[in-house]
């Protein structure tokens, strides 16, 4: 397999964390070395996060240099925007459609950025985007706490790992109650992927 | 033998259990904490949350001396806290195994300096391993504890951020290993009471200690050289060595997993097969310093910066700059910075020290309405470690120092006694008035000041993730304990004005920090509420569009679920605590933010 490096971005409580667990539980099951980091700060609940994940025969550093990501997977658009410079130029960037206002926007001080702004820090990185209704669909399917498995299945359609071994390693990581939903969401995550690559190819 | 994926803190945990610690103690402190929240997991052996470094290491020596093995892990600014019985170890020694896990916290993700604790191997003349990942993490711990029982010495475990919280894979070994059975404590005058005339003669006994140490350390296997082309050879220990693999991937590596003391011979050895030599550590020139006493010349903080984490972009950068690399690498193209507002911590939504802090913020005159003018602020608030330190932060502005564990009360007294004229407060949370803040107080009320003490309880220690601690009658292992209440430990230590107040009860909340505020002495307020995170949402909060006349003085609580949106005023139901809280109910002046509750009864 190729080396894959990978970038988890989000917001402290939408899931990033355990996102990550779960394709580093993932990538070992398949026999690779894993090394991820997270960048926590200090908040319990509404910073930045971000992730580090490398797969490979053998990992180093468990932080990937900037501009040399495979995959930006952003669970919301202004930390996609934050982080997209770590994709190297043409890698893929999947983004959860959704805007979570920080602080200084909430308070009316700063403007949370047009969707025009934002696309073009994107586009000026990459033409392999993908962004996804992942909150409006996990809301839909019942639970927006499944978001984070739903973005598990956008990446599963970008990672040669095999169904079951992503299945096998969400329901390891879950409470058994909410495993049969967040199957749902990962089904979902896949299927909004393939969409976007057909609109993609008909233009 | 099992291939698991740990982090460094994990593995540590693990490889201890393995090693057969039998006794660990801890404070909670980022990015030390996992280590024995996994400990306290095994019920086979007794793991307790202390209440600060200082009585962790102390009974870690205690476990020690009584023939044990045992643990006692910390960040890096617990080892200033815990210095005390720490250097006590070094002169006495151990019997059973003691190792000191110091995880330090480079970048500074989560603290209010980044110390380089490895000086501390040197000052306490102790031998010190540094785990470049979670497997050399789990394979150092039974090194560790074998040396510290061979070399009768406590030994120093550094661990950092990036290795405490990075994950990676880990074959484990053959389970927990069985010690020798406990002999108790063997009476030995000389060795452990130290009275000058006893210390006399252990100092000697340390400085020979040392040297056998360093003899040892020379053929050591977890030391090792990785040969490559010979032309650059780089020393190296921790998270650097996986950094610097990443940037110099011909050069030849010297990686010490002990890097303290050093083999000189190794190290003069490694010297002579390169053209080149550096030094690639984090933080302060502590190899390179002593590898230059030794006459070899390196290159180390000539490229390498001296403060920050490093980053395989940093040392790249660094080495280009240096000449030390020809050329940088292809993809990094010219990427201009997009100006995006930032995301910092906050309060969480219901937090209970948002109304405290809008009430201190409100007296202390700091926060300002948009548009309206600034006023000179009122009061000196000194502060404390923890969630609450995020009060110092806009929109709040209510925090005027912080220093570190349990210093905002002895600043307070300090202040009032140079003479400052505006009313001083300390805050300080439940958990860091347990750790170190009881001593300010007794020091307070003994020498007659007139602080407000204000303690916001509760009732977990938040900032670390909710670990217990003795006022939530809760230990380490989950069993129940008798609590320590802090209105009788505040009253026995001699304060009279004392309140306990309802944390979202905004109204009483006012009247009686100002009554404290500007009363003529000594008074504790104890704010009362639980964390949000362990608290149940309850009932839906809304703005009534037709009150509401976009004052925006909600907007000064910073919460996160109030938000101007195209200029009206917005609660969002998802993160929004409800009726539980309802500090914005209570604070709006118009009467447009309402409960469902209100609602229904209208």
């Amino acid at each position: 397999m190729q080396p894959y490096n990978l970038i988890i971005a989000g917001v402290g409580g939408q899931g990033v964390i355990l996102a990550g667990n779960i394709i580093s539980d993932a990538a070992m099951s398949a026999g690779y070395d894993v090394k991820k980091t997270d960048t926590l700060g200090m908040a319990q609940r509404g910073g930045s996060v971000i992730s580090h994940l490398r797969i490979s025969e053998k990992v180093h550093s468990p932080l990937i240099k900037r501009g040399e990501a495979d995959i930006l997977l952003a669970f919301e658009k202004l930390e996609a925007a934050r982080w997209v410079s770590w994709l190297r130029p043409g890698g893929i960037a999947v983004i959860n459609n959704q805007e979570l206002p920080p602080l200084a926007v909430s308070l009316g001080e700063e403007c949370y950025p047009s969707d025009k702004e934002i696309m073009a820090v994107i586009k000026s990185r990459t033409k392999e985007y993908y962004i996804v209704d992942g909150a409006q669909i996990t809301t839909g399917l019942g639970n927006i706490k499944t978001l984070n498995i739903f973005m598990l299945g956008c990446l599963s359609r970008f990672l040669p790992l095999g169904e079951n071994v992503w299945k096998e390693n969400i329901a390891a990581n879950l409470p058994q109650k909410v495993v049969e939903l967040n199957m749902k969401a990962f089904k979902w995550g896949g299927q909004a992927i393939l969409h976007k690559k057909t609109e993609k190819k008909n233009g | 033998m099992a291939k698991k994926l740990l982090s460094g803190n994990e593995a540590l945990a693990l490889g201890a259990y393995d090693a057969g610690v039998m006794v660990a103690a801890a404070y909670p402190g980022t990015p030390s904490t996992e280590i024995l929240e996994n400990l306290s997991g095994f019920k086979d052996i007794y793991a307790e949350w202390s209440t600060n470094e200082k009585v962790a290491m102390e009974v870690g020596l205690g476990a020690s001396y009584a023939g044990v093995r045992s643990l006692v892990s910390m960040k890096h600014v617990g080892l200033n806290v815990a210095g005390d019985p720490f250097m006590a170890a070094s002169i006495t020694g151990v019997k059973g195994g003691l190792v000191v896990i110091t995880a330090d916290d480079p970048g500074m993700h989560s603290s209010q300096n980044e110390q380089d604790n490895r000086h501390y191997a040197r000052l306490a003349k102790i031998p010190m391993l540094e785990p470049a990942d979670s497997q050399e993490a789990y394979d150092i711990m039974p090194y560790a504890f074998a040396i510290s029982e061979e070399f009768d010495t406590p030994v120093m475990v550094r661990s950092t951020t990036r290795i405490s919280h990075s994950k990676s894979v880990v074959e484990t070994g053959a389970g927990r290993m069985i010690t020798k059975e406990n002999q108790g404590f063997e009476y030995d005058f000389s060795k452990f009471v130290m009275l000058p005339s006893c210390a006399h003669k252990r100092h000697p006994i340390m400085e020979e200690r040392l040297l056998k140490l360093a003899e040892y350390c020379e053929t050591l296997p977890l030391n090792k050289i990785i040969e490559g082309d010979g032309r650059i050879g780089i020393i190296t220990a921790g998270v650097a060595y996986s950094h610097a693999c990443e940037v110099f991937t011909e050069a030849s590596f010297l990686k010490l997993a002990m890097a303290y003391p050093l083999p000189k011979r190794l190290i003069k050895r490694f010297a002579a097969q390169v053209d080149k030599l550096l030094v690639i550590e984090e933080l302060d020139p502590f190899m390179e310093e002593q590898i230059k006493a030794m006459g070899i010349d390196v290159i180390g903080k000539d490229f390498i910066p001296l403060t920050g984490e490093l980053s395989p972009d940093i040392i790249e950068e660094a080495a280009v700059k240096a000449g030390l690399l020809s050329q940088k690498i292809e993809t990094k193209v010219d990427y201009k910075e997009p100006k995006l507002p930032a995301r910092p911590p906050l309060f969480c939504p219901g937090c209970p020290h948002s109304g405290t802090y809008h009430v201190l913020s409100g007296l202390g005159q700091r926060s300002n309405l948009p548009g309206k003018t600034k006023k000179e602020p009122k009061l000196v608030i000194t502060g404390d470690i923890g969630c609450y330190t995020l009060g110092a932060l806009p929109p709040l502005n209510a925090m005027d120092t912080c220093a570190c564990m349990g210093a905002g009360i002895g600043q307070a007294l300090g202040m009032e006694k140079a003479g400052e004229n505006e009313r001083i407060v300390a805050v300080i949370g439940d958990s860091t008035f347990l750790h170190s803040g009881i001593t300010g107080l007794v020091n307070a009320v003994y020498n007659k000041g007139r602080i407000t003490v204000i303690i916001l309880d509760n009732r977990t220690t938040a900032m670390t993730g909710h670990q217990e601690h003795p006022g939530t009658g809760v230990t380490a292992q989950g069993e129940t304990t008798a609590i320590t209440e802090l209105e009788p430990l505040v009253r026995g230590i001699g304060v009279e004005d004392v309140k306990v107040i309802n944390a979202w009860d905004i109204k009483t909340l006012r009247a009686g920090i100002k009554d404290s505020i500007y009363s003529d002495e000594l008074s504790v307020v104890i704010v009362r509420g639980a964390c949000a995170v362990r608290k149940k949402k309850s009932g839906a909060i809304f703005v009534d569009e037709k009150l509401c006349n976009r004052c925006n003085s909600c907007l000064m609580l910073g919460c996160p679920a109030i938000r101007k949106q195209d200029d009206r005023i917005v609660i969002d139901a998802s993160l929004c605590a409800g009726e539980s809280c309802s500090l914005c109910v209570q604070i709006c002046p118009r009467k447009a933010i309402k409960t469902e509750a209100d609602d229904a009864a209208v």
